[in-house]
């Protein structure tokens, strides 16, 4: 039994020029609006951007955008074409199962995952940002194989337990053959990120350095006051050392 | 169409075989899973309209359909399709994703969302058949 899905996937991402997989290992560190608010600046920079949430038993960079899944659903067309929403493309299996729970077991988001990356056309694009689920299991090793030209940014926070989770998701990313261009450091505690050795051990560089911004909750749901945030200052700087890394 | 998508991607898969096996591929058996609810008509048109012009010009496809089968992974108890009601909006999405069924489908005995699909998901190609190519003439 031969599926046929696996063979279109990079044919579809074939005019993406940058796929940057955003992961960590840990749960709860930022990655779902690091990933949403790395999209939305690079679009107002003026890139074509796509963004494709790929946790699938708890998306939300729906929410973060603030998307009334109701009344908004990919048109149909030899495929599906991702709903542009705030000057970027967005894809999420969100639109199929709304906001009910979906608990898929791994052999099921590994189907889900192949399904649409198969189905969706994306055409051209500067960048697609993929919010990866948490963990190291399945969907990490699905979309690490699956994506050729992918290259992955590790997000942690100055926690050692973060630490030694995000230690071992670069190892499994290293191990692949997939580059890691950076790290970003969120909810950081002081000047000096714990991040800095993480970094010099797998040969890449610190991307981003974000202080805790407890008023970031105020701007789920509202792109607009996002972009408008400290939290998106910082991550425009972030956006500089990405296109750094990408025309050296 | 969606199905479109899907028969670029079988007629994809057959070219990329033909260029590792030597031969001319004479059938394609390719299996659909009912709970992808594919539209037959429109996915042979697609794969016709597809072919034209390749070494695939003239292969036969023929196709079976299966149907979906659940077990429950708390009860036990297995289901089908058509053993559930389901409105076309949620037909849909299962349409585009088959896993959002885990979303809307519960155990018609027991309850429990926790189930899997036993078979009859989506598109799969169950045979390539190659006839070999005499090249001394």
């Amino acid at each position: 039994m031969i599926d046929p899905r696996l063979t279109v996937i990079n044919k579809r991402l074939k005019d993406v020029r940058n796929v940057i997989a955003i992961g960590s290992g840990k749960g709860g560190v930022g990655k779902s609006l690091i990933a949403t608010s790395l999209a939305l600046v690079m679009a107002r920079k003026g890139y074509s951007v796509g963004l494709m949430d790929l946790d699938f038993n708890c998306p939300s960079c729906h929410i973060i955008l603030g998307i009334d899944l109701q009344n908004i659903y990919p048109e149909e067309e030899k495929g599906v074409i991702p709903p542009q929403v705030h000057g970027i493309k967005f894809m999420s299996i969100a639109y199929y199962t709304k906001d009910e729970p979906t608990p898929l077991r791994g052999s099921d988001i590994s189907a889900a995952i192949t399904e649409l990356f198969a189905i969706t056309r994306w055409n051209k694009l500067d960048f697609l940002f993929i919010d990866l689920p948490p963990g190291t299991s399945d969907e990490l090793l699905d979309v690490l194989r699956l994506i050729e030209k992918q290259k992955v940014i590790a997000i942690t926070t100055p926690h050692i337990l973060t630490i030694k989770a995000v230690e071992k998701f670069m190892k499994i990313v290293n191990s692949m053959n997939r580059e890691i261009i950076g790290i970003i450091e969120n909810m950081s505690l002081s000047k000096t990120p714990m991040s800095v050795k993480l970094a010099k051990d797998f040969n890449t560089r610190i991307l981003g350095v974000i202080p805790y911004i407890p008023a970031i909750e105020n701007y789920i749901g509202s792109p607009v006051k996002l972009l408008s945030s400290d939290f998106a200052k910082y991550l425009a700087e972030t956006a500089n050392r990405i296109l750094d890394v990408f025309t050296d | 169409m969606h199905e479109w998508a899907l028969a670029e991607a079988v007629v994809e898969t057959v070219l990329n075989y033909t260029r590792d096996h030597k031969g001319k591929v004479v059938e394609v058996k390719i299996k659909i899973g009912k709970l992808q609810s594919i539209d037959l008509d429109i996915f042979k048109y697609a794969l016709n309209e597809l072919v034209k012009n390749t070494p695939l010009a003239n292969t036969n496809f023929v196709f079976s359909e299966e149907d979906a089968i659940f077990k429950c992974n708390v009860c036990g108890y297995m289901w089908g399709l058509k053993d559930i009601n389901l409105s076309n909006e949620i037909l849909e999405n299962i349409h585009f994703v088959p896993e959002a069924v885990y979303a809307y489908v519960k155990c018609p005995k027991c309850g429990s969302i926790d189930f899997s699909l036993v078979k009859g998901r989506g598109v799969y190609i169950e045979e390539i058949k190659v006839e070999q190519v005499d090249d001394r003439s």
